[in-house]
Parts: structure tokens; sequence; C-alpha cells
């Protein structure tokens, strides 16, 4: 009784077209890209407006309802899985873009954007946003910045944090929280927005984002060096950032990715290659062309051969061949797991080796490839999730990984957030004062515990 | 007897396809439906989740998960943009049989599939019938385009139909067995129902090109529909019906091609009869194959065979016209540059392409009948397009495609006519 109380409830709010009751709809907003076993909510809710929005997290708080906010649900740890007794909030039909300022330089947007649409409409002002998670073209900007989403371009222009210049949020009773501004400089109050970003839905439900720009690169150079010997490749990395030279992207692929990929998509890649650097360097056109020339030596340098794109076609073919990696290994087996570990980019070689160490010991496959310049590698495991026991050595597998990136100095996640599937290893990284502290901070803001419960800190 | 267990038994032979969604979600990027409705249900992954769901028996609601899987225009664009390679038409075609098989027809669509359309000449007889009483039912609309709407209340809605042709094909020339002249080669023409029916012109444009060409022509009489009606609606029996109706008609053997000017056509019989027949006979089975293998678009076919010379340069001047990609022809065969060439080879015409040309236009056959404000919402996008391209012409390759495009431009009063690049070419050739 209560149930059909409360969904009209929502149906009288929301319009009944927004809320979804049958079983048909509510299992697909049972999963994300993560590949744990879903789990559907008891209701799905898709709000049409902000107000609405706010409106809905307010019924939940009253009814004590646990709520998942949803956006393109590309989540890789299972942050987007709802619980059974719970709703699902969609942000899809939030997606405007509301303003798109050139003097001041900032976007405000809706949290149901989605991530390349925002950078084609600012690359049409003039104007560039440069965080480029790899499911840019599905992920929301609400998903990225609940997510702290990274990217290829991680190494010079930062992750998505480093763009949020203001929020307004819902808090867990559905009252309008404004925090940030629309100016460079702002130290009014706290700095919550620098808490929202990277909360994983369990502090607040985004309401509008307020997101730097910048000028985009007048010029950029591609180019792919090919190495005999690992290490020589990690080296390499090191010397470019000695050499106080910052690449757009500086990304890495091993050997068994390098096979896979040519395999799949017969790029011209070298089969025997030890390993592979895909490296652009942009800015103005003169900064450009030396940038260039000095990596290409300090390349040649670690003994690498150096194939430099000379044209836009040749530099979209080195970047559809990085493009290709994931497709290439998810067509291996039937599962892919892939992994986010993180260590400073100087542990590079360590870490490398100890994936192969990892490989061997579990018998399963890993192919790695990823963001080399800021050490954030993505090893992935190609199984079978059918089958148990892969499933257990997978387990074991990502278990050691943690284990070593942390040992390494590194981090268990550097850009898929910890979710479901990290959580229980967080006391590993950051010990149980900051757990216990984290769990004070979010029972006094959502004290009903309805905000995505169970991610990001556990409890 | 219905029962869930004995639905995932069935389901169980599509596991080792359905695993292989990873579930990214990247379909949510291309699906023209979803991009409407933000609904998970409808677009790839969110169907695919929910047959898992049938086979892995998580959900017993059999009717509530046809009803989404069939909410879906079978475009092909998640499957050609699918990071892990899902064939997703093939799993959703196969899906649709077995839940209809599972489920039932309507009393409805067994009297259209089973007493009419899996009957071709009953089904010619009644539509000559029809075809006098048009006059009286409905008026004119758009004369450039060919368009009619209702006099009165009528099951077609707000559309602008096509009527029926007053002469179909198969009356215009019911067979048709000409020797290869200076090409050397000899095709088979499968016609099409819509072709046949509604745009016959576009037929005899086809026939006029390939004769030009110096090509024999086999035109077997009494042809069958491909039968994506019927796979699209889940039924079999329809469906094989139509392919042996065919497969007797059309002998590999006798042509170096099997051609249609009709992508979707295309598409079924190169993709789907192979992947459909498995209950064929051996012979049966590889006569499929022979002639999936051989099957063509007219304007692949063109350019294959070097009878149209590539390139894409036309020349200076002429009138400018845009051209419209089937998703047929774009996503399931990957047939894009040819047509195009085809237009550049067309003297008088410019290609001035519009933005998002391979975006589909909202037809996708039955689904615009039974959800024809989604298809024509989709369809007003794609009429934006054409209006800012500026262009007075826009070609496409399919005649399905022909019709809904007609309705959006008829209904918005846009003075633009909707040509098939075959007539284009063929009024070059006087």
């Amino acid at each position: 009784m209560r149930d059909q109380a409360l969904i009209k409830k929502f149906a009288d709010i929301l319009g009944v077209e927004s809320v979804f009751t049958q079983e048909s709809d509510l299992l697909t907003y049972s999963y994300d890209a993560a590949g744990l076993p879903g789990q559907a909510p008891w209701l799905a809710l898709r709000p049409q407006t902000l107000e609405h929005l706010g409106r809905a997290v307010k019924v939940c708080h009253e009814e004590g309802l646990p709520l998942t906010v949803r956006g393109a649900g590309t989540n890789l740890s299972g942050g987007a899985i709802p619980r059974p007794d719970g709703v699902v909030l969609l942000t899809s039909a939030l997606k405007r873009i509301i303003e798109i300022n050139q003097a001041d330089m900032y976007a405000v947007v809706e949290p149901g954007v989605v991530t390349a649409q925002l950078f084609a409409a600012t690359l049409a002002h003039g104007l560039f946003y440069p965080p480029d998670p790899g499911s840019q073209a599905v992920s929301t900007l609400g998903g990225n910045v609940a997510e702290n989403s990274g990217g290829l371009r991680g190494l010079k222009y930062g992750v998505t944090r480093d763009y949020v210049m203001g929020l307004s949020f819902f808090d867990s009773e559905g009252n309008l929280v404004h925090t940030g501004a629309r100016t460079v400089k702002c130290v009014t109050g706290y700095n919550l927005a620098g808490l929202m970003v990277g909360s994983e839905g369990t502090l607040g439900v985004f309401g509008r984002i307020i997101l730097k720009l910048i000028p985009p690169p007048a010029a950029a150079k591609a180019m792919v060096a090919v190495y005999e010997r690992m290490q020589d490749a990690s080296e390499t990395v090191a010397a470019i950032i000695a050499a106080r030279i910052l690449p757009a992207t500086l990304e890495f692929m091993d050997n068994f990715t390098i096979r896979t990929v040519e395999d799949y998509s017969r790029a011209g890649l070298p089969r025997e290659a030890a390993a592979l650097l895909l490296i652009e360097v942009d800015g103005h056109p003169a900064q450009v062309e030396e940038e260039a020339a000095r990596v290409q030596e300090i390349c040649r340098q670690h003994g690498a051969r150096v194939q430099m794109a000379q044209d836009a076609a040749q530099r979209d073919k080195i970047w559809e061949a990085r493009r290709a990696a994931i497709p290439a290994l998810a067509r291996l087996k039937p599962s892919i797991w892939l992994e986010d570990a993180t260590v400073p980019r100087s542990q590079i070689p360590a870490m490398i080796a100890a994936l192969t160490e990892i490989a061997a010991k579990c018998q399963l496959t890993i192919g790695t490839f990823g963001h080399a310049g800021d050490g954030n590698l993505h090893p992935t495991i190609v199984y079978d999730k059918r089958d148990p026991d892969q499933r257990q050595r997978v387990a074991a597998a990502v278990e050691a990984i943690f284990e070593r990136a942390l040992t390494l100095g590194g981090t268990l996640s550097g850009e898929h957030g910890l979710g479901l599937t990290k959580v229980r290893f967080l006391a590993d990284e950051v010990g149980p004062a900051t757990i216990a502290w984290s769990r004070r901070l979010k029972a006094a803001l959502d004290p009903k515990g309805i905000l995505n419960p169970g991610k990001a800190i556990g409890g | 007897m219905a029962s869930p267990r004995r639905l995932a038994a069935l389901l169980a032979e599509l596991e080792d396809q359905l695993i292989t969604c990873m579930r990214c979600g990247f379909c949510q990027a291309v699906c023209p439906l979803y991009g409407q409705t933000g609904r998970e249900a409808d677009v790839a992954r969110g169907k695919l989740a929910l047959l898992d769901g049938l086979a892995q028996e998580m959900l017993r609601d059999a009717a509530g998960v046809q009803e989404r899987l069939q909410r879906c225009l079978l475009c092909g664009a998640c499957a050609a943009h699918c990071p892990s390679g899902v064939k997703v038409l093939d799993i959703f075609l196969k899906a649709r049989a077995l839940l209809t098989g599972y489920l039932g027809l309507s009393p409805l669509q067994k009297l259209v599939f089973r007493g009419l359309l899996s009957r071709p000449a009953r089904f010619n007889r009644l539509l000559a019938l029809a075809s006098p009483w048009q006059a009286i039912l409905a008026r004119p609309a758009d004369e450039l385009l060919g368009t009619s709407c209702s006099r009165l209340v009528s099951p077609f809605g707000p559309r602008h139909f096509r009527c029926l042709a007053p002469e179909p094909l198969h009356r215009q020339t019911p067979e048709l067995h000409t020797a290869p002249g200076a090409s050397g080669l000899r095709v088979g023409f499968f016609v099409g129902c819509l072709i046949d029916k509604l745009y016959p012109a576009v037929g005899q444009a086809a026939l006029k090109v390939l004769a030009h060409h110096g090509v024999g022509v086999e035109l077997p009489a009494l042809q069958a529909c491909c039968g994506i009606p019927a796979l699209s609606a889940g039924e079999s029996l329809t469906f094989h019906r139509l392919l042996a109706h065919n497969l007797a008609r059309f002998r590999p053997e006798r042509f170096d091609y099997l051609l249609t000017a009709c992508a979707t056509c295309a598409a079924t019989i190169r993709r789907m009869w192979p992947l459909m027949g498995r209950d064929l006979t051996a012979a049966q089975q590889a006569q499929v194959r022979a002639l999936a293998a051989k099957t063509r678009d007219v304007s692949q076919f063109l350019v294959e065979t070097g009878l149209v010379a590539g390139g894409l340069a036309a020349a200076d001047g002429g009138r400018p016209l845009t051209y419209h990609d089937p998703c047929h022809l774009h996503n399931s065969l990957d047939v894009t540059s040819q047509p195009r060439q085809v237009l550049a080879a067309s003297p008088g015409w410019r290609l001035k392409e519009m933005a998002a040309p391979d975006s589909c236009c909202g037809m996708g056959g039955s689904f615009s009948l039974h959800h024809y404000e989604l298809s024509a919402a989709m369809g007003r996008r794609k009429l934006a397009n054409i209006k800012a391209s500026g262009c007075q012409t826009v070609a496409t390759s399919c005649p399905a495609c022909m019709l809904h495009i007609s309705d959006m431009l008829s209904q918005a009063g846009e003075r633009v006519a909707v040509r098939h690049v075959l007539e284009i070419y063929a009024e070059g050739l006087d």
C-alpha cells in the first residue's frame, strides 16, 4: 500500500511518464559498465527539470529511500548499481548546456550533458574543455564530476577536478546548496565543490555545474615511438618529463596489446615491439615544432624508432590505434576486467614487471596500456565471467595488483572510482582514521544514509 | 506450455552472443531512438540485458521484454559502432522470433503475415483491387513529392503517404530475361515490395541503367517480399514461406550478381537470409549463401564493376542535391561512397552534403507503424538537416527512406523533391 501511494506521489510530482515501475524497465537500471552482477532498483525516476530533481530527492529523504543517480551508466567500479529497495534518479532528461561564456571562459551545464557534446559545443565557440575520459562519447558531466574522471589529457591538462569552478547540488534533504562561482578566484565559504568532486554520489545530487574552459591549442603534433625493450620506454617517459616537456598525451601499449590491436585493426603496428609510446605535443605552433623535435630526439636516445605523423590523417591513425585497444582486447574473450590502479610515473617499470608476474601466477591474460605520462595504467584482464574458477583468479589478480600499486606508493584508482569493487581495499591505502572521518562526515550530511549507500567509503 | 523455464531454454542458444556485451554503453552515442527518449530499455545495451535477464530467469515479464525489443528501428548503428563487436541485429531478430514463437502472433498479424504477405499472388490481387479506391479516400497533398493525406479520419493519422502506383512494376514488366550486352555481365533483379507497389519508376530507372550499360537482366515473375517485415515481427513461418518462394525463382547460377535498388532488401538478403535459414535443407542453405554472396545494391554494383567510373569529383556547376545514407546501406553493408559516386557521374547535378547524412530518417519499417510519433521526431531532425543544406533535391537509395522523408517534407510544406539515386543517374542517360 505504501508502495502504491509513493509511486503515485512521485507520478504527481514528475508526471507518470517519468516514473518507471515495470520490471523490464527496472532491470535496465541494474548494472553499469563494471561487469558486476546487477541489482534492479525498486523504482526509477526521470525528472524533466532541476526543480523536479530536487523534489524527488526530498521525497526520498522523507521516505528514507536510498537513491542512486545515474547518467550514462558507464561507471567502471559499480558506482551506478542501485539498492534493491532504492530509487534510480536518471539525469538523461537534464541535458541542457545553459551557457557558454566566451568572455569569462566558462560553461554552465545540467548534469546529463554528454561530455563529448560539451567538448564540441565549446570548440564551436573557440574554447576548449580538456577532460576526455574514454567513455566521453556517452558519459555525462554529472557522472564525470561525481567520479572525478580523467582521460588521455590528464598529464598536461589535469582531470575533471581542475575544471569545476562551482556547483549547485541538492543535499540529502533536497535543499539546493551553492558553492563556487563564475570567477577564477573565489574563497567564499568552504570549498564544497572540492568535496563534492569524486564523492561518487554519496554527498549530494548535482543540479548545475560551472566548468572552466580554456583556449584550444593552436597546433598539435603526434608520433609513435617503437621500443625493443620495455625499460627503454619507461625511461623515455621519465626523460621527457625531466626535459620539462608536458605532452598533451603520452600513452603506452605493451606487446600483448600491440599484437591484439594489430590482429584486430591491421593498422600496421610493429607486432614484435616490446612497447609503444604514442605521444602528442600541442600548443603554439613554434613551441609544438620545438617540443616535437626534442621529444623525438629523447625517444631516439632511448633506442626507439620514431614515426612522426606528417598530416592529420596520419595523426588520426595513431589515435585510432590507441582507441582500438579496448575493442581489440574485448574481442579475445567474452569478458574484460579493466583496472586503473595508478603509480607515480617513475614506478611504471616496476608496475609493469609486477603485472607480468601476476598474470603468470594467476594464469591469466593481461594486456596493459594506458596513460604512461601520469602513471595511470590500464591492466586489462580478458576472461570468461561464466567460469567461477576464472572469476576467482581475476579477483586474486586484482587484489595482487592493488597490493603492488600501494607498495609502490600509488593509489587504488586513478579515474574509475572505488564504487563497490574497490571499497574493501580502501583501508589498505588510507588507514582507519581516514575512513572513520569520512564516515562521520557522511553521517552528518546524510543522516539517513540515503545517498548512494555503500559506495566510495563503504559503510 | 508457456513457462519462464521453457523460454530461458529457448534463449540459451543466444547465450554465447549475449555474453559478448560488456555493458560499456557506447551504443547510447549512436542509437537514434535513445537520442529521443533517453530510456535504457530503448538502447541496445538495455535490450541485451533484458534478454540476458530472461535467459537467466531473473525476469518473468516476457511480454514486457518483447514490447521493448520491438521498440527498435533495426538500423544497426549500435552494431556498427560496438567496441566488442556484438552482433546486435542477429541477436534481436533471433530473439524476436523466439519470443513471438513463445507468446504467439496477434490475430491481425496472423491475417497480414500468413493470409497476405506470405501469398504474393493474393497480396498483389488485393492491392490491385484497392488501388482505384485511393482517389476517393485520399487527396493529393504535394504534387512534387507525390504524397497524399486522408480526406477523412483514417488509420494513417497525420501521415502524408504515397498512394499505390496505378500500375505496379509487376504489371509494367512482369518478367525480363535479357542476354548480357557490352558488359558481359548478367544480373538477377530483386524488385522488393515498395519499389513494386509504390515506386515502380525506381525499378524502371534501374532497368534502364542496366540496359544502358549492357548488363543482361533476369527478372523472374511473381517475386515475393524479402521477408524483413516478418523477421522484424518475429514471424518465422511467413519468413520461411517467403524465402522458399524466392529461392524457387532466383537461381544463383543464372547470374553474376543479384541486384536490388532497395537498401533494406539488400541488407536482408545479404545478412539475414543466411542467418535465419537454419531450418532449410542443405541444398537450400547453399543456395541462400550463394545468393547472399552475389547480392549488391545497384550503385555498389555499378562502381565495383567499373561501369561507373570511381571518384567523387563532380563537374563544377549543376544543381545542388544532397544525399541521405539509408541505415541498411551505411550500417549493415558499409556502402556509403558508391551511391555518391553514381551521383557524381550524373550530369547536371552537384552533391552537397547535409549535416549527419548517416543519421537515421526514423522510418525503420514497421517501427513507424507502431511508434509513429518517435519516428516522426527523428524524421523532423532529418528534415532540418535537409533544409539546412539548401538543396531542392534529396537523393537516397532506399524506397522506405523515400517514403518517410517525403512524409516529413510534405507535412512541413517543404518544396524539396525526394529521388532515388538511380532515378537521378538514369535521367542523365537520355
